[in-house]
Order: C-alpha cells, then sequence, then structure tokens
C-alpha cells in the first residue's frame, strides 16, 4: 500500500498522516469554510445589529435607551423600558406555569406511564412544539383570550385581585387582550421544550440508584425528589433556560394577544408590548432613521439577552452529559 | 396522623398532580387542532387553491399566490440553507470532530437554534433589503436559510456519527482516502438520515412568520418574481387575521389549518423515520 493513498491508515501505524491526498485537502476546506461559516453568521448578526442600532443610541445612551419608558414616533423620542418590561414580565409568568407542568408532564412519562404509553404522550407534547407561532396567535386571539376574558379573568380578579398588595396585579380590563394572556400563551409554547429537555435528563439517572432508592421503602414521589431531582438540577436548569430563551424571543403568538401598547402597567391584565411584537409590528411603518434604529436597537438588546440565556441552558446542558460521561 | 400514611398520601397526590399537568398539555394541543379544523376545513376547497387573495371588500378570493409563494421561499431557504448545512455537519462529524473550531461551532450553533427568528428577519433586513432597496424574495428565502443551517448541522452530525467506526476504518484500509470514505461510505449509510433532518428543517420554516415580516414582506398579486415582494402564508395569516372582514379571517383559518397539516404531517413522518433508524 503507497501511504499518499490512505492517510488514515498511516495515522493508525505511524501516529501521524505524512502526506494528504489534494481531494482531502479540498473537501476538508470546504466543509471547514461551511462550519465556520456558522460562526460568521454569529457575528455579522451582531456587528449589523449593532451598525443599524448606533444611530439611536448614540442619540440617547445604551443605559438612556433601556432605562427610558418614553415611545412616541412624532417627537421622535424613543425608549425600550416598556417593551423590555413585557418581554421579561410575559416570559416569568410563562416559566411561572409552565415549569410545574412541564415538570409533570416529564414525570408521568418517566416514572409512571406505562411503556406502552411513553412514546405516543411524548411524541404529543412534542407535537405542541411543532405547531407554527402564528397559530398560536390565531388560536390566542380568536378563541383563548375571548374565553380567558370571559371565564378565567373575573375569577382571578375576585381572588387574587383582592389580596393586599400583589392584589393590584391581577386589575385590568376584561378584554383578555394583556400581557397576562401572552404568558398563558407562551407557557403553553414552552412545555414541550422543558418537559422533553427534564424526560431526557431524568431517564440517564440509572435504573440501579431508582431501584435501591425503592428496595429502601421509597414511594415513587420521594424517589422523584430525592434521588432524581438532586441528580439532574443541572440538566433541569438548562432545561429551563431553554425554555425560558423560547419564550424571551417568541414573536408571533404573543404579537397577536399582548394588545401592543406601549405603556407600563402593574396590572398583568392590561395591554402591553414585548421587544418581538414592537419590532413586528412598527418595522415596516418606522419611518425616519432614528425610528428605525430604535426598532433595530431593540432587536439587539433581544438577541443579547437571549443569547445569553441559551449559552447558560447549553453550558448547564453539557455539564449534565459529562458528568453522566464520568458516572456510566 | 402516622408518617407512613402522610408518606403515602403526599405521593398519591404529587403523582396525581402529575398526571393532570400531563392532560392539561394534551388538552391544550387538542383544543388548537379542534379549533383548526372546526374553523379552517369548511374553507379548505378549491377555490383556495385556484383564486388570488382577495382585496379589501372582495368577496370571493383564495389563497393560491401565498401557497405558491411559501412554496418558492421554503425552497430557496432549504437550497440555500441545506447544503451548508450538510458540509458544516460534515466537518464536526468527520474532519473536524475534535479541531478546536468544532467546540465553538457547535455551541453556537445550538444558540442559533434557538435564536428568535425575528432578529434574523431584522439581520436581513440590513444586509439585503437596504442595499437593494425594495422588500423581495430572494432576501425572505436567505433569512429562511439562516434558520435552516442550524438545524441541519445539528441533525447531519448526529447521523454522520451514527455510523459505526469500523465501516470508516474498513473503507480506509481498503485504501480509500478520507474523502472518498466521507462521501462513498459516511454520507450513503446517512443519507436517509440527513434527508429527515432536511424535512424536519423545512418543517420548521413553513410557518415561520417573524423572519418574513419585512424580507419577503406580502403581495396581493401572483408573481414568480423573486425579486418583487412575494406573498407567502404566514404572512398573509397574520394580515388576514387583523384585518376587519370576515372572509379574510375565514382565509386566515383555512390557510393555518392548511400550514398546521404540512407541518405535523413532516413531523411525524420524520419522528416514525427516526424511530426505525435508531
Amino acid at each position: 500500500m503507497t501511504e499518499e493513498e490512505s492517510p488514515v491508515a498511516v495515522a493508525a501505524t505511524q501516529g501521524a498522516p505524512r502526506t494528504r491526498a489534494f481531494g482531502d485537502l479540498l473537501f476538508e476546506g470546504i466543509t471547514r469554510s461551511a462550519a465556520v461559516g456558522v460562526l460568521l453568521v454569529l457575528g455579522a448578526i451582531v456587528v449589523m445589529l449593532y451598525l443599524g442600532a448606533r444611530p439611536a443610541f448614540e442619540k440617547f445612551g445604551f443605559w438612556g435607551f433601556v432605562t427610558t419608558a418614553e415611545w412616541n414616533p412624532v417627537t421622535e423620542m424613543f425608549g425600550g423600558l416598556s417593551p423590555t418590561v413585557g418581554t421579561l414580565v410575559s416570559s416569568l409568568i410563562a416559566l411561572v406555569i409552565g415549569l410545574p407542568v412541564s415538570f409533570g408532564i416529564a414525570i408521568f412519562i418517566t416514572e409512571m406511564a406505562p411503556p406502552w404509553l411513553k412514546q405516543p404522550v411524548g411524541t404529543a407534547i412534542e407535537l405542541l412544539a411543532a405547531i407554527p407561532s402564528i397559530i398560536y396567535g390565531m388560536w390566542g386571539l380568536f378563541v383563548f383570550a375571548p374565553f380567558f376574558a370571559e371565564h378565567i379573568q373575573p375569577v382571578l380578579t375576585d381572588t387574587l385581585g383582592e389580596l393586599p398588595g400583589i392584589g393590584v396585579l391581577f386589575q385590568g380590563p376584561p378584554l383578555g387582550i394583556s400581557v397576562f394572556t401572552a404568558g398563558i400563551v407562551l407557557a403553553i409554547m414552552i412545555i414541550p421544550f422543558i418537559a422533553s429537555v427534564m424526560r431526557d435528563v431524568f431517564e440517564t439517572v440509572p435504573a440501579e440508584l431508582r431501584e435501591s432508592a425503592f428496595g429502601i421503602g421509597c414511594t415513587t414521589w420521594e424517589v422523584v425528589w430525592h434521588v432524581i431531582l438532586p441528580l439532574t438540577k443541572v440538566g433541569v436548569m438548562g432545561g429551563v433556560m431553554l425554555g425560558l430563551g423560547r419564550a424571551l424571543g417568541e414573536t408571533m403568538a404573543v404579537t397577536f394577544v399582548i394588545g401592543n401598547a406601549h405603556e407600563l402597567h402593574w396590572a398583568l391584565f392590561e395591554p402591553g408590548n414585548s421587544i418581538a411584537s414592537t419590532i413586528a409590528n412598527e418595522f415596516t411603518e418606522a419611518d425616519g432613521e432614528v425610528y428605525t434604529a430604535a426598532l433595530i436597537a431593540l432587536g439587539l438588546l433581544l438577541f443579547i439577552i437571549t443569547f445569553i440565556i441559551l449559552a447558560l441552558a447549553k453550558l448547564m446542558l453539557l455539564r449534565m452529559s459529562r458528568q453522566e460521561g464520568l458516572r456510566s | 396522623m402516622d408518617i407512613y400514611r402522610r408518606r403515602k398520601i403526599v405521593n398519591v397526590f404529587n403523582l396525581s398532580v402529575s398526571v393532570l399537568t400531563t392532560l392539561f398539555g394534551l388538552f391544550f394541543l387538542f383544543w388548537l387542532l379542534w379549533v383548526l379544523f372546526s374553523k379552517g376545513l369548511s374553507h379548505l376547497n378549491l377555490d383556495l387553491f385556484a383564486l388570488d387573495m382577495p382585496g379589501p371588500g372582495s368577496e370571493t378570493g383564495g389563497l393560491r399566490n401565498a401557497i405558491v409563494g411559501s412554496l418558492l421561499l421554503t425552497g430557496v431557504g432549504v437550497a440555500i440553507g441545506a447544503p451548508i448545512g450538510v458540509l458544516a455537519g460534515t466537518y464536526l462529524a468527520e474532519f473536524g470532530r475534535y479541531a478546536w473550531v468544532s467546540t465553538p461551532v457547535r455551541f453556537i450553533n445550538d444558540v442559533l437554534l434557538s435564536a428568535p427568528s425575528i432578529v434574523i428577519g431584522v439581520f436581513v433586513y440590513e444586509i439585503m433589503v437596504v442595499p437593494m432597496g425594495n422588500f423581495s424574495g430572494w432576501s425572505g428565502g436567505v433569512a429562511l436559510a439562516i434558520i435552516v443551517i442550524p438545524v441541519v448541522v445539528r441533525t447531519t452530525e448526529d447521523m454522520m456519527r451514527l455510523v459505526p467506526d469500523t465501516l470508516r476504518e474498513a473503507a480506509a484500509a481498503l485504501g480509500a482516502p478520507q474523502w472518498r470514505v466521507v462521501v462513498d461510505v459516511v454520507l450513503k449509510a446517512s443519507l436517509s438520515g440527513i434527508m429527515t433532518g432536511i424535512l424536519l428543517a423545512v418543517a420548521r420554516i413553513a410557518g415561520e412568520t417573524a423572519p418574513l415580516l419585512f424580507t419577503a414582506l406580502n403581495n396581493q398579486f401572483f408573481t414568480l418574481d423573486m425579486d418583487q415582494p412575494m406573498g407567502n402564508l404566514p404572512v398573509t395569516i397574520f394580515n388576514f387575521a387583523m384585518g376587519p372582514y370576515d372572509n379574510w379571517h375565514d382565509l386566515a383559518w383555512a390557510g393555518s389549518l392548511l400550514i398546521t397539516l404540512a407541518v405535523l404531517t413532516l413531523n411525524i413522518m420524520t419522528r416514525i423515520f427516526l424511530r426505525t433508524k435508531k
């Protein structure tokens, strides 16, 4: 066998390839540029958004932009506080509702469901993630919002709304179009993401650990709470972060139901807006350099926030799989 | 109350809640599907595919131009995104499996997988719509391609890694250079898996609205010219749903049903396929 024919075989016998076929170099070069291209796309997104947003940052300053609530196209005064708060609050509501539900679903699938039921239920929940967000928007606007305004919101206002202190959160006009509704729709959208990550990490817990816990007389719940959850903490947090990242950047579903009002309220049943919904609604209508720049600045802000959250999610899941590797 | 009974009650209560949460999740899936079918099915007729979008006040109309536009945009998105994704995935799985550059690429790719699609729309607006001076089908296709790439990179790498190393070694032992091993052995063995990944990416972009809002925009008229704003289903649904006319709402529901059926079919198909693969 001649050496230029087979670098792999050469590497196997002599430690390192001495010569490589031209085809190899070419092919490796092409595939590597594609891979590096992925990095370049990310870099280009950040650079282009920054360049587009610069007029707004120059006029208002970064912190000035982030901390100002006024949004007035006529006087060209733009501040990103209201959409930023709307984004964070609606995503937080989504997490508060979505996290326990996802946890329950993951427990059901991994610990309780008989084998024949695991796959269908898991698939059905994952299909929730496949439905395009515009469909959630249609359903949210025409079906869920009226239903919510008529049946759920009055109940919440009459019970939680009466509480001192936090009662003010549960006030607002009976429209069904509100930050709270957006949060609920987001919750349904992120449940499949969080639940499937939780299911996956729960399944990595070795059967021996489960069995020994059952062996000393633990109930199923105690096994979940005292054995499985402590072992999979990091992975679960990663799943939650992934869901949060999804909720923050979600556009269409939120745009349909959040109401698109540039106002800040304590009441969650008031219409509000989010970064994504503001961009979706106003971008094509924005005239004037500063208006467009302000919208792009919002986009940059959103991209940075979601990037940090998603990077954290990824790091946690990586740590989880590394732990997994050490144990086995 | 003794501790044994308390533990049992806690157990039964928590597990019952867990069953309820599962039903809660499934309930929304069926609610969504039921609404889609009950509102959309009656408007799913031939006119939908034969007529173009109605203007304001016009009584008859379909979604022909939007359907054709969506197919074109998705096609362009996949045609640009899939080759790049497959090549990058090949690098991660084969040539650069342990290269230093692969770690950040994998990381960034996974982040891009969940990046907000509206930001990608803004980005493409900046790099294509502004320099070209008008909204266009091409820019919409590029925006979708950026969403396709991470999905395809991920599945390509995963699928290629499923190919056992013994196959690679066998080919190398016969004297094949590495690129022949990759093309003739690894790619061939994982081709169906990679195609599945591409189908998954199609399902992902078929319903994407946000990146098209200010790239492809929308077009009330039939066009095949990718240099012009192009009608597409998601943005049409958005505009019609927000519009004041009842027949617009009906068309929006029909369009929603159409997209959902397409996306769910693709998803279920790929799932069945992937399960037989593993």
